[in-house]
C-alpha cells in the first residue's frame, strides 16, 4: 500500500462519503463504520474508477465489505 | 370548507387552523425577513435565494443527495413545524402535501453534462431520487416522520395553491389531524431562465409590475414556503397559536390552452365563485384579494377581468407580492398563502412594488405604494398555470 495511491483514495471516500479522513481506514466497514448504503457504494466506485482510470465490474464488488477490501481491488488493478 | 352536499344542504367539514407557517424567499429566509422585504422595494437583479445553507438543515452527506429544490421544501418544512409548536399528532394521521412545478431540473440538467461529457456510466446513482418532483413531500414527511397521506401536486404555476387547498381537505374530512402543506421551485438554471426566455413569458425590461399598463412579462424566482394545517379543535386543546383558518378552496380547468388563458378569465372566474361557495362566502363578505397577479400582460388582464366579473369594480383591495417576490412557480401559492396568513396576523395589506401606472383596462383597487391597513376579513388567494389549471383559497381570521 503506497501512501500516495491510499491517500488518492481515501480523498474519495471523504469527497462522497462525507465523513472525516481518519475514518477511513483499513478495517473501517462501510456498512457500520462509514454509514454508507448501496448507493453510495455505486457513487463510491465512479468516484474511484475516474480517479484512477479503471474499470471495476458490478460482480468483482460482491463481498467487498472493508475499506481496505475495496482499495486491494483497486489497486490490483493498477 | 364542504365536503359536499346532500338534499339536506351542504356538508361542513372540521375546520382548519394554520398553525404554523416557515418560507425560504428571495425577499427573505423565515417569516420576519420574509415580511420586511413585502414591504420593501423588490430586490434587484435575479431573484435567488440568497444566502441560503442547506447546512443548516441537512448534514453535508445528505445535502449533497438532494436537489435544491427538496432541500427548500425542508427548510420551509421545518421552519412551519418549529413555528406550530409542539404538535404531537399521530402519525398515522399526519401528512404531507406539497407542490412543485419541475421538481429536480438543477439535478436532471447536470447529469446530462456528465451523459454527454462522460458517458452513462458515470451517471449519479442518485439522480431520480434527487430529480423526482416527489422527493420534496417524501423528504418532508421522512424527516417528520408522518405516516398519513404524502403526496406531490405538479400543475405548474397553480401547485401552491392546489397543495394548501388538497392539503386542507384532508384536515377538513377527518382524514389527517395535521398537514404539511406547501409548495417549492429551485428551476433557476440556464435550461430554465433559457426555455421561460424563448417563449417571450419574461419581462424584457427585467421588471416585475403587476397589474400595471406597463407590465411585460414575469421575474422568474425561485423559493418555498409551508404551512402546518390542523384540525382547530386539535390546535385548542393543545394551545396552539392560531393565525388564521382556511376556509375554502377550489380547482378548475380552462380547458381552453396549454399556456394562454381562457377569454376574459372564465376559468378563474368560476374558480373564485365555487372558493367562496366552499367557503359559505358572498362576495362582499370578501376583504381583500391576493391575485395571482404575474406582471404578464395576458394573466393580469384576464385575472382582472375574473375579479370584474365576480366582485365588480373595483372591489376589495388587490394585491400581487409578485412585484416583490417575482414568480416563483410551483412555489408560488404557497407563498402567497404565506402572505395572506402574515397580512391577516398583522393587519396590513403588503402593496404591489412596481405598479404605478394603472391600465385603464384593469379598474381594481390595487394596493400600491405602501402597506394599507386593514380590518382583517376573509382573503381570496388566486395561482392560475400553465395547463389552464385554475387555484383558490379562502382564508380567513379565526372568529370564533
Amino acid at each position: 500500500m503506497t501512501d500516495a495511491t491510499f491517500d488518492k483514495f481515501r480523498a474519495c471516500a471523504v469527497e462522497v462519503l462525507q465523513v472525516p479522513q481518519d475514518k477511513v481506514v483499513p478495517d473501517a466497514r462501510f456498512g457500520d463504520d462509514l454509514d454508507a448504503d448501496s448507493l453510495d457504494l455505486v457513487e463510491l466506485v465512479m468516484a474511484l474508477e475516474e480517479a484512477f482510470d479503471i474499470t471495476v465490474e458490478e460482480s468483482e464488488l460482491e463481498g467487498i465489505e472493508t475499506v481496505g477490501q475495496a482499495y486491494d481491488l483497486v489497486s490490483a488493478k493498477l | 370548507m364542504l365536503l359536499g352536499t346532500t338534499p339536506e344542504g351542504p356538508v361542513r367539514g372540521r375546520r382548519v387552523a394554520v398553525t404554523g407557517v416557515g418560507i425560504v424567499s428571495c425577499c427573505g429566509i423565515g417569516v420576519d425577513d420574509f415580511w420586511d422585504g413585502l414591504l420593501g422595494p423588490a430586490p434587484e437583479g435575479e431573484h435567488r435565494v440568497a444566502g441560503f445553507d442547506p447546512t443548516n438543515w441537512f448534514g453535508p452527506k445528505e445535502a449533497r443527495r438532494v436537489d435544491r429544490f427538496t432541500q427548500f421544501s425542508v427548510a420551509a418544512a421545518e421552519m412551519a413545524r418549529d413555528d406550530a409548536g409542539e404538535i404531537s399528532p399521530d402519525p398515522d394521521r399526519a401528512g404531507v402535501i406539497f407542490a412543485t412545478g419541475v421538481g429536480g431540473l438543477e439535478s436532471l440538467e447536470g447529469q446530462s453534462v456528465v451523459l454527454q461529457q462522460k458517458g452513462p456510466n458515470r451517471i449519479s446513482p442518485f439522480l431520480i431520487p434527487m430529480m423526482m418532483p416527489n422527493a420534496g413531500a417524501a423528504t418532508v414527511s421522512m424527516r417528520a416522520g408522518w405516516h398519513g397521506p404524502c403526496e406531490t401536486i405538479t400543475t405548474a404555476c397553480a401547485a401552491g395553491t392546489h397543495a394548501v387547498g388538497a392539503a386542507a381537505r384532508l384536515v377538513a374530512s377527518g382524514r389527517c389531524d395535521v398537514v404539511m402543506g406547501g409548495g417549492s421551485e429551485a428551476a433557476m438554471t440556464a435550461l430554465g431562465i433559457a426555455a421561460f426566455t424563448n417563449m417571450t413569458a419574461l419581462s424584457s425590461e427585467g421588471i416585475s409590475r403587476p397589474f400595471d399598463a406597463r407590465r411585460d412579462g414575469f421575474i422568474v424566482a425561485e423559493g418555498a414556503a409551508a404551512l402546518v394545517l390542523e384540525d382547530l379543535d386539535h390546535a385548542r386543546r393543545r394551545g396552539a397559536r392560531i393565525y388564521a383558518e382556511v376556509i375554502g378552496a377550489a380547482s378548475t380547468a380552462d380547458a381552453h390552452h396549454i399556456t394562454a388563458p381562457a377569454p376574459g378569465g372564465s376559468g378563474a372566474a368560476t374558480c373564485m365563485e365555487l372558493a367562496l361557495a366552499d367557503a359559505e362566502l358572498a362576495p362582499e363578505a370578501v376583504g381583500h384579494i391576493n391575485a395571482h397577479g404575474t406582471s404578464t400582460p395576458l394573466n393580469d388582464l384576464a385575472e382582472a377581468q375574473a375579479i370584474a366579473k365576480v366582485f365588480g369594480t373595483p372591489g376589495p383591495p388587490v394585491t400581487s407580492i409578485k412585484g416583490v417576490t417575482g414568480h416563483a412557480l410551483g412555489g408560488a401559492g404557497a407563498i402567497e398563502a404565506v402572505s395572506v396568513v402574515l397580512s391577516i396576523d398583522k393587519e396590513l395589506i403588503p402593496p404591489t412594488a412596481g405598479y404605478e401606472e394603472p391600465d385603464p383596462e384593469i379598474p381594481l383597487d390595487v394596493v400600491y405604494g405602501g402597506p394599507r391597513r386593514w380590518e382583517p376579513a376573509p382573503v381570496l388567494s388566486n395561482s392560475f398555470g400553465f395547463g389552464g389549471h385554475n387555484g383558490c383559497l379562502v382564508i380567513a381570521p379565526v372568529r370564533d
